[in-house]
């Protein structure tokens, strides 16, 4: 399919993919805030994201098919490291079809949800701002600057908390939600840019490229570390990393159905990728207060993470709270991942990055319907649903099993590799708690699920009552990728490795 | 048709039946029409394959990668083979039973529980014919997923309890104990999971501690293979219709688990890793202390299908002492009684089912002098507790033996006594049943008449019969079944085939 597309791009597509990903929805989304009805802007964001999708496929191939496994753009055609360098390599390539794909799905699907939820006058500008959001998360997948990073880092983060905030029409509760998210946000981004400060300072360049080159002679510098440190709290908190994860549940819980599926495929996703480029390219894994780092922060962090989350996920009667917290605890499954810092580590954690995006897609995705048609996300509420809603509640379930990690679906496969890499560095003890942390899993998903197909629905006047097919269509197809890529899991592994491989700096095309 | 094509054969078929009782649904007629040509045909195909393997051959099949380095491939190897076998030649015989037995009860749901049933024997095909411990893992887990429903059947309170409880603890089990273990296997084996005669890890240097925490890890991660104390999930699965603890509780499911047991102990670790392991003596003992346990626990239930399910697991243990005597006798003694317990227990399930469709009696005391009525159903049952207990001319004499002969060669004496104590133990909870039935003491008052007009249905009868029959003529068969097991379970085999038979 890559190929495909790659011979039926025209020339301008392949050289200018990279900014063009960004720019598409950018430019949009203004033209969004003017339009008058709100289907025309649904139209035009389905075909902004379906652009970049493109493109990002586009990239994808430019990327498997170049000698050095870069791409590189000079914006402007200002040179690096002065300008502003767009640098595509494999880990890149793997976020942005990530991005795309989730952004396709979800502005498809978002158009019931957000008639619902969503008051007339405010959906153009909810496009919008959804658009800037997408674009912003390309632009930090995309730069190969560390300061233009943050920019794009704001712009997709503030758009953000405007969108968290139109969840008020539904649930006052999205107002103070956003308004922590706004600061919580805010400080991770304050420290994200003193620690560039410092980084700044010790080498006088931020083109992360050009700071990775530098950085071994200076590595021994404490502004160097300093600024580690600072970046490392700071995109810690903007990917939800156990303990600075306090603005997510809140956030996931009250803003629109939409949005919450959207973020929690990508947002923390693409800050995830962030820390990954600055603690395994412009750091390297064999400095001395990066391994200690690893070693005493992220990996009891990460598995802190798994365990506590999960527990905190087992007392929730929100369906969204219990994703909400369950998604915490899979970061720390990546993180976990990250933290064994050798390549297969970094491909477990990157592998259960894109499994993860594709489970908690397809199961806020049938929360939105379940919000849609029944208007309640307790467990109560999903009572009997398995009867009423066979077809969303299957894919519900479908998603649900690959999240504990069943054999033959998604989930099991990343497990399974996380538990490889754990084994192969002798962490035995820390399977233990993968595993501890997966039978939590069972406890609250099963709880979940027993209610849609065990109990009796709690108002059994309610007929069958099924999402809209808009609805339907993206969510089978996250479902049956769960299924598909628990099969036979060759893609979604082969990028992960190439992706690691690429953060690592080693050539591992094939 | 080449072997290839047979083994793909064997995993497509009971997709296809599934698929066809699905499209077979409205016509009941139809459906188990489906289910009856679907099942000899997958015997044929069996038949088919064990013949290749009998002449020697060890037929391959690659399905592909699921992951770089984890392929899902078969592999036919006896032992394997024996399994399938089994499974899938007891199917026909459960089949024709279950069709008497469902509309008998006038259960509900009948076609999902043909289909999941359909799906179970996939699984375990799946497992029989696995080439390495992935394959087997999942289709492990297939046969878990697939044979909840049918457990949790019946949807009253207490069938669900049961149904969680066994979702749960296998579940549990397999994902926090088998699958570690077999990540630490893939990696103490430089990335590799295949099933390697002689053992996969036997030229691996291994630490004796390690390779303690693998056995014990993999010993309690197959919880279908009912050690104690993970076996609690078996009494609990009897809340299912009789069919499917007759096949699944006796045969498939179970032997499943002490197979893949085996499996682990002969190709994952090999006779000299396994010596090598302290922790063998200790799921030995394990093994012995379930064994003994489970008989009096059983001695003590009244519930017949209780009863039955203490006793499975008491005897799967046998499988899994023998697994640890790391060697031939016993190897060939825990393969034997995957077949011969399979037959034994089987006739008994199916007999209780027939009980309790002519009567709706459970329990053992409601049953004296019930003989007299049904008498047929009660002489299947004596010759299925005889091959149980160990007596010749049944086929549950040539394990027992075996395994003796293997653990005085071996040196675990001790054993020997467990076998013997568990015989006498089998005989004072088992042998009561039919025979106070059939030759009530006097002053026992008449059974009440049959609940169901006509008594048991006819196939109900009948399978018990041939089951029981099978018991006789499996234990003139031993010698064939030794030799054919042979290449798989060591040399030495043969000259204990042949020399050591009376």
């Amino acid at each position: 399919m890559i190929d495909a597309i790659m011979n039926a791009a025209p020339a301008w597509a392949l050289t200018h993919a990279a900014p063009l990903l960004v720019m598409v929805p950018l430019f949009l989304a203004p033209v969004l805030a003017l339009v008058p009805n709100g289907r025309i802007a649904w139209l035009i964001s389905i075909a902004a994201t379906g652009i970049s999708f493109l493109f990002a496929l586009v990239l994808l191939g430019l990327v498997q098919t170049s000698p050095i496994g870069v791409v590189s753009y000079e914006v402007g055609r200002w040179p690096v490291p002065l300008g502003i360098e767009l640098r595509v390599d494999a880990l890149n390539a793997m976020i942005l079809l990530i991005v795309t794909t989730i952004g396709l799905l979800a502005s498809v699907f978002s158009w019931p949800t957000v008639t619902a939820e969503v008051r007339k006058e405010k959906r153009a500008l909810f496009y919008s701002a959804f658009l800037v959001c997408f674009a912003g998360l390309n632009g930090v997948a995309l730069t190969g600057d560390a300061f233009n990073l943050f920019v794009f880092l704001e712009i997709s983060s503030i758009s953000t908390y405007v969108l968290v905030a139109l969840g008020a029409g539904r649930d006052r509760r999205a107002l103070p939600a956003a308004f922590n998210y706004l600061i919580m946000g805010t400080i991770g981004a304050s420290f994200y840019i003193i620690g560039i400060g410092f980084l700044y300072a010790a080498t006088g360049t931020l083109n992360m490229h050009d700071i990775a080159t530098r950085l071994p002679e200076l590595a021994g510098h404490r502004s160097v570390q300093a600024g580690f440190a600072f970046i490392l709290v700071g995109l810690g908190l903007k990917a939800a990393m156990w303990p600075l994860h306090q603005w997510l549940p809140n956030a996931y819980s009250y803003s629109p159905s939409f949005v919450t599926m959207f973020l929690s495929a990508t947002a923390t996703k693409v800050a995830l990728y962030a820390l990954i480029r600055f603690l395994f390219t412009i750091f390297r894994p064999d400095y001395g207060f990066e391994i200690s780092a690893f070693s005493s922060i992220l990996m009891p962090l990460g598995i802190a993470a798994m365990v506590v989350c999960s527990f905190q996920a087992v007392f929730q009667t929100d369906v969204r709270r219990i994703l909400a917290y369950s998604s915490v605890a899979q970061v720390g499954y990546m993180i976990l991942g990250v933290s064994i810092g050798t390549t297969e580590g970094l491909s477990a954690g990157l592998f259960h990055l894109i499994n993860h995006a594709m489970m908690k897609g397809a199961l806020f995705m049938a929360v939105a319907g379940v919000v849609l048609t029944y208007q309640g996300t307790t467990i109560r509420d999903f009572a009997g649903l398995g009867r009423s809603a066979p077809w969303t509640m299957t894919a519900f379930a479908i998603a649900a099993l690959s999240l504990i990690g069943v054999p033959l679906t998604a989930g099991f496969q990343s497990k399974l590799q996380l538990g490889f890499a754990l084994f192969d560095q002798g962490l035995w003890w820390a399977v233990g708690f993968v595993v501890f942390s997966s039978f939590l899993a069972v406890i609250y998903m099963g709880r979940v699920l027993e209610a849609v197909f065990f109990q009796p629905p709690v108002n059994p006047r309610k007929a069958r009552k099924e999402a809209p097919i808009l609805l339907l269509v993206p969510l089978w197809i996250l479902a049956l990728a769960n299924l598909y890529f628990g099969i036979a899991a060759d893609f979604p592994l082969g990028l992960a490795r190439d992706a690691a491989a690429a953060a690592f700096g080693v050539e591992a095309f094939r | 048709m080449s072997p290839e094509t047979l083994i793909a054969a064997a995993l497509i078929l009971p997709l296809i039946i599934a698929a066809g009782i699905a499209a077979m649904g409205w016509s009941p007629n139809l459906r188990e029409g489906v289910t009856f040509s679907g099942a000899g045909l997958l015997f044929l195909v069996i038949i088919l394959l064990t013949m290749h393997v009998a002449g020697g051959e060890r037929p391959e099949l690659n399905l592909g990668q699921a992951a770089p380095g984890l392929s899902l491939a078969f592999k036919l190897e006896p032992l394997g083979m024996l399994f399938a076998f089994v499974a899938s030649g007891l199917w026909i015989v459960n089949s024709f039973y279950s069709v008497g037995y469902m509309r008998g009860n006038r259960e509900r749901n009948q076609t999902r529980f043909y289909i999941c049933f359909a799906i179970a024997i996939f699984g375990a095909m799946g497992v029989a014919m696995s080439a390495n411990l992935f394959t087997m893992f999942i289709f492990y887990e297939v046969l878990t997923l697939s044979t909840y429903p049918l457990v949790a059947h019946k949807g009253d309170a207490a069938a669900k309890r049961g149904g969680r409880i066994y979702l749960l603890t296998l579940m549990g089990t397999s994902i926090g104990l088998l699958l570690p273990a077999v990540m630490w296997v893939w990696v103490l084996a430089g990335h590799n999971l295949d099933f390697v005669q002689g053992g996969l890890l036997s030229h691996v240097d291994v630490s004796p501690a390690v390779a303690s925490a693998l056995l014990i890890l993999f010993a309690f991660g197959v919880a279908k293979a009912a050690l104690m104390p993970v076996h609690f999930w078996l009494p609990n699965a009897m809340v299912a219709p009789t069919p499917v603890s007759a096949l699944l509780h006796a045969v498939a499911v179970v032997k499943a688990g002490v197979f893949t047991i085996m499996k682990i102990a002969i190709f994952i670790f090999g006779t000299d890793m396994l010596e090598a392991t302290p922790a063998r003596e200790f799921v030995l003992w394990v093994a012995c202390f379930t064994m003994v346990v489970g008989s009096l626990i059983a001695m003590t239930k009244d519930n017949l299908k209780a009863r039955l399910a203490y006793s499975t697991i008491a005897q799967l243990s046998y499988v899994v002492a023998g697994a640890m005597l790391a060697d031939p006798a016993g190897w060939l003694g825990g393969s034997l009684q995957i077949a011969a317990h399979a037959v034994g227990k089987m006739t008994l399930f199916m007999c209780a089912g027939a009980i309790y469709v002519a009567t709706g009696l459970t329990n053992i005391s409601d049953m004296k002098g019930l003989g007299r009525k049904m008498p047929l159903v009660f002489i299947a049952f004596m010759i299925g507790s005889m091959s149980i207990i160990g007596l010749p001319p049944f086929a549950g004499a040539w394990p027992k033996y075996e395994l003796m002969q293997g653990a005085i060669d071996h040196g675990n004496v001790y054993l020997s006594l467990v076998l013997i104590a568990s015989s006498i133990l089998n005989i004072a909870y088992l042998l009561p049943i039919p025979l106070l039935a059939l030759m009530p003491p006097p002053g026992t008052k008449e059974p009440k008449p049959f609940k169901r007009p006509g008594g048991a249905p006819m196939p109900t009868v009948v399978a018990p019969l041939i089951t029981a029959t099978l018991c006789i003529i499996l234990f003139f068969a031993v010698g064939p079944i030794s030799k054919f097991l042979a290449p798989t379970v060591g040399d030495r085999v043969e000259y204990i085939a042949e020399g050591g038979q009376p």
